[in-house]
């Protein structure tokens, strides 16, 4: 009989992983990739996996890039379900990005500002010609050593804000929220919107983020400032009553000023649009502050009339682990509610007396 | 001050499943075990407050029962509210919050110690839950109980939910279910 | 498993989910959220029934786990294995011997008893979902108990083809108050859902949803006095062990048109052929 029972999923799906393991590992002649490698030389894709994963570990984003074969969302997957294991010891205080050791910053709207503009390890002005030296492993020429950043650096929007010709940024007494507590409702608060941002798809916000850029809900951005580095993690425990640091971590913080009219009641000023992100991405950073931005439109009485004006659309589709299972989801067995589509169809063709 | 759960994984799940039950078959009486509780309250709901408190749950605690708060507090760390009430006495109801239209999830379940659910009054349940309508005998709630309880019912989706507790017994009363002297 | 919890989930996040389950009992058929936790296995693979059975499973429960029907499907095989392992309790294919039941898209052909319980994974939890995409509006719509636009989309589909068109996820009244997704089960299996004795819990992990039936409750699929209800089956016995009584699969044999019908339940199937012979 030509029909077999599916039986032995089980030896099948251990054959699959021996499979996967093997292809994992490529060809032995070839020395295997060490997570340190990872960590020190695919520091793009650890910062991504780190976001989107939301978890800060530098090294177990390494490990989960190689064991997701550079799978990124595979990765980021991975970190997620293991952070989610984690107890919880403390919340850390608000961290200061104003007081971050800068090791860029830059300002599209002034040409010259307190502690000016830093260009830090950037590809922006490289030429996107391949490096054939690459190839051969040359040595790498030593960085010149900058002196010490002699000066603070005030974010751009705080100088702004001395004018009063910037929104304020109120600081709020509430508890932000958390989404990986508390399920996603509405109205969505501005906290909760940042944190599904933060932990959103870089590509899906950078669609997001351009479509306004289009006429899709436009809001004259202006990179007011872009500044990526370090900053200190500070705990306050209850029996101690004082902060203590516990760390540092790398964010890029992108604040983007955007023009507003005013309205009756508010004299015309500007407005702002906020992205912060693990690591050194300022792609997302400065994607994610448009779309924050435009997410705003309600609150500010601008027209609802773009997807990414549209905070229900936004934040139930930024999520890259939630997207990739569903879409994938497809590719499960669905043979049940296919049979039953089948019956249906063909019951009603052969009501309608459509020939065979 | 007495210990929780010998064994809190195990323990918790059962009585879980207990209270699961209860509440799926309203007025069904089934027992725990496994915990020595802190007077005034009796086993079954210092179980139940175990098994459903931490520190993501706001407690009323009835007055009278004070004397368990410290427990309470040590064993579960739940912040003074309202999502669930411990009393010793049916409350007035009306009190706690009873979930909106759109979120009747966010009532409070009240837990009501009880004289016993094997003798007393007799109440004739219906509802979700029941085959057909069941009669239940429970000592110690107010006399007009089932107009009270009618009141909560006639919320619906909206209502308390009550998990009743006598020794180390206990069922339930789901908003969903209609009361009325039998 | 070492190093992690009974059951996977630590026990701060069962006991989240438990009281979102007691509350889903409270009110058969409302969607409660739930603060739902990623899972190793991907949303949309389980994930919500994973976290229901995990917080409702014990050292003395009797694990079934299926996925259209079978026991032995690789999504099935997967999720069964993720409890033996971190849960190390006992898993079985006999719909009999279960005391838990976790199913995608099946109820089992032979009848649950009260001392079971089923819990199903759901995909989209929101049965007005194609009919309303903002979920603060189909929120609205539930708090109402505004159903009129899913009349009006039966209504549609008998004016356009002469029946209800839908096959699966086939909508259903419960307790005479809320619209419920029943999961993407078979419309032939909707009946089932009425009046069961075993009490029956859902599970949307990516949409973070849990939502329940007690036993014994009211379960209507959405019909019209002249259009009643009708459920679809393929009009044959099973080719392997004869049953007209169960929901078939369609297997293709060959490239001209050749086709088993067979049990899409595959406990049931072994098992009258086990009596036959």
């Amino acid at each position: 009989m030509a029909y077999v029972a599916v039986k032995g999923g089980e030896r099948a799906i251990d054959a699959a992983h021996d499979w996967l393991a093997e292809e994992r590992r490529g060809d032995p002649a070839v020395p295997p990739l060490g997570v340190a490698q990872i960590q020190q030389q695919l520091g793009r894709a650890v910062n991504r996996v780190m976001a989107e994963g939301s978890l800060y570990d530098p090294q177990l984003a390494a490990l989960a890039i190689k064991q997701a074969q550079g799978d990124l969302i595979e990765a980021a997957f991975l970190l997620r379900a293991y952070r989610t294991t984690l107890p919880r010891f403390a919340h850390s205080k608000p961290v200061d990005t104003g007081a971050m050791r800068i090791e860029r910053r830059i300002s599209a709207i002034f040409k010259d500002l307190p502690g000016g503009q830093m260009l830090g390890p950037t590809y922006d002005y490289t030429h996107r010609l391949l490096d054939f030296s690459l190839l051969d492993d040359e040595a790498v020429a030593q960085g010149p050593v900058a002196e010490a950043v002699p000066e603070a650096m005030p974010r751009v929007p705080d100088i702004l804000g001395h004018e009063g010709i910037i929104e304020p940024d109120v600081p709020s007494e509430q508890e932000p929220g958390d989404l990986t507590r508390e399920p996603l409702s509405f109205p969505a608060g501005r906290d909760v919107r940042l944190q599904a941002l933060a932990r959103g798809d870089e590509g899906f916000l950078l669609g997001m983020g351009y479509s306004t850029q289009r006429g899709y809900g436009g809001s004259h951005p202006f990179a007011g400032e872009i500044r990526m580095g370090e900053v200190s993690v500070e705990i306050e425990p209850a029996e101690l009553g004082f902060a203590i640091d516990i760390g540092d971590v790398v964010l890029t913080e992108c604040q983007m000023v955007n023009q507003f009219q005013g309205s009756k009641t508010v004299p015309p000023r500007f407005t702002r649009g906020y992205g912060l992100v693990f690591g050194f991405g300022e792609r997302k950073a400065m994607a994610m502050a448009l779309v924050d931005r435009t997410l705003r439109a309600e609150e500010l009485g601008e027209d609802v009339t773009a997807p990414a004006q549209n905070v229900e659309f936004v934040l139930y589709h930024s999520d890259n682990i939630e997207a990739t299972g569903f879409v994938e989801h497809l590719k499960l067995p669905h043979y049940v509610d296919f049979q039953s589509e089948l019956q249906n169809v063909r019951k009603m063709r052969a009501e309608r007396g459509t020939p065979e | 001050m007495t210990p929780g759960f010998a064994d809190p994984v195990a323990d918790s799940q059962a009585c879980f499943r207990t209270i699961l039950d209860v509440m799926a078959r309203p007025g069904h009486v089934r027992s725990v075990s496994g915990i020595t509780a802190p007077a005034p309250l009796c086993d079954a709901a210092a179980a139940v407050l175990l098994t459903l408190l931490d520190h993501e749950t706001p407690l009323w605690l009835d007055p009278e029962a004070e004397a368990a708060r410290p427990w309470i507090a040590f064993h579960t760390g739940a912040p003074h509210g309202a999502s669930f009430a411990m009393a010793l006495s049916l409350p007035d109801l009306t009190r706690f919050p009873a979930g909106t239209d759109e979120m009747p999830e966010t009532s409070a379940t009240i837990i009501v110690q009880v004289a016993s659910l094997t003798a007393g009054r007799a109440y004739r349940l219906e509802g979700p839950g029941l085959r057909q309508p069941a009669v239940v005998r429970i000592a110690g709630l107010p006399d007009d109980f089932a107009s009270i309880w009618q009141r909560n019912h006639a919320l619906f989706p909206r209502g308390i939910d009550l998990i009743l507790c006598a020794g180390n017994t206990l069922t339930a009363l789901p908003r969903s279910v209609s009361v009325t002297k039998a | 498993m070492k190093g992690y919890n009974f059951a996977y989930l630590d026990e701060q996040t069962k006991r989240m989910i438990r009281r979102s389950l007691l509350k889903a009992v409270a009110i058969p058929g409302h969607q409660v959220p739930f603060g739902s936790r990623e899972i190793p296995l991907p949303y949309g693979w389980g994930t919500g029934g994973i976290q229901v059975t995990a917080s409702i499973l014990g050292a003395g429960d009797v694990l079934k786990v299926i996925d259209q029907g079978a026991d032995d499907t690789t999504n099935a095989v997967s999720i069964r294995r993720f409890f033996a392992r971190t849960a190390g309790i006992a898993t079985t294919t006999a719909t009999a011997d279960a005391t838990v039941i976790q199913t995608r898209h099946r109820i089992p052909e032979t009848p649950l008893r009260e001392d079971q319980i089923i819990v199903y994974q759901v995909p989209q939890p929101e049965p007005l979902f194609r009919l309303e995409s903002s979920r603060v509006e189909t929120k609205r719509m539930h708090g109402l108990a505004d159903y009129g636009s899913m009349h009006v989309k039966l209504y549609e589909d008998i004016a356009r083809f002469g029946q209800i068109s839908i096959s699966y996820d086939y909508p259903v009244m419960v307790n005479d108050r809320y619209l419920m997704s029943p999961s993407p089960i078979p419309a032939f299996d909707n009946p089932k859902m009425d009046m069961m004795p075993a009490l029956q819990l859902f599970g949307a992990g990516r949409e973070k949803r849990i939502y329940a039936i007690p036993p014994w409750t009211r379960v209507t699929s959405l019909d019209f006095q002249d259009h009643p209800f009708r459920t679809i089956n393929a009009p044959y016995p099973c080719g392997l062990c004869g049953a007209t009584d169960s929901y078939l699969d369609e297997v293709v044999t060959d490239d001209t048109g050749g086709r088993l019908y067979v049990c899409s339940d595959t406990d049931y199937c072994s098992r009258r052929r086990g009596a036959a012979e």
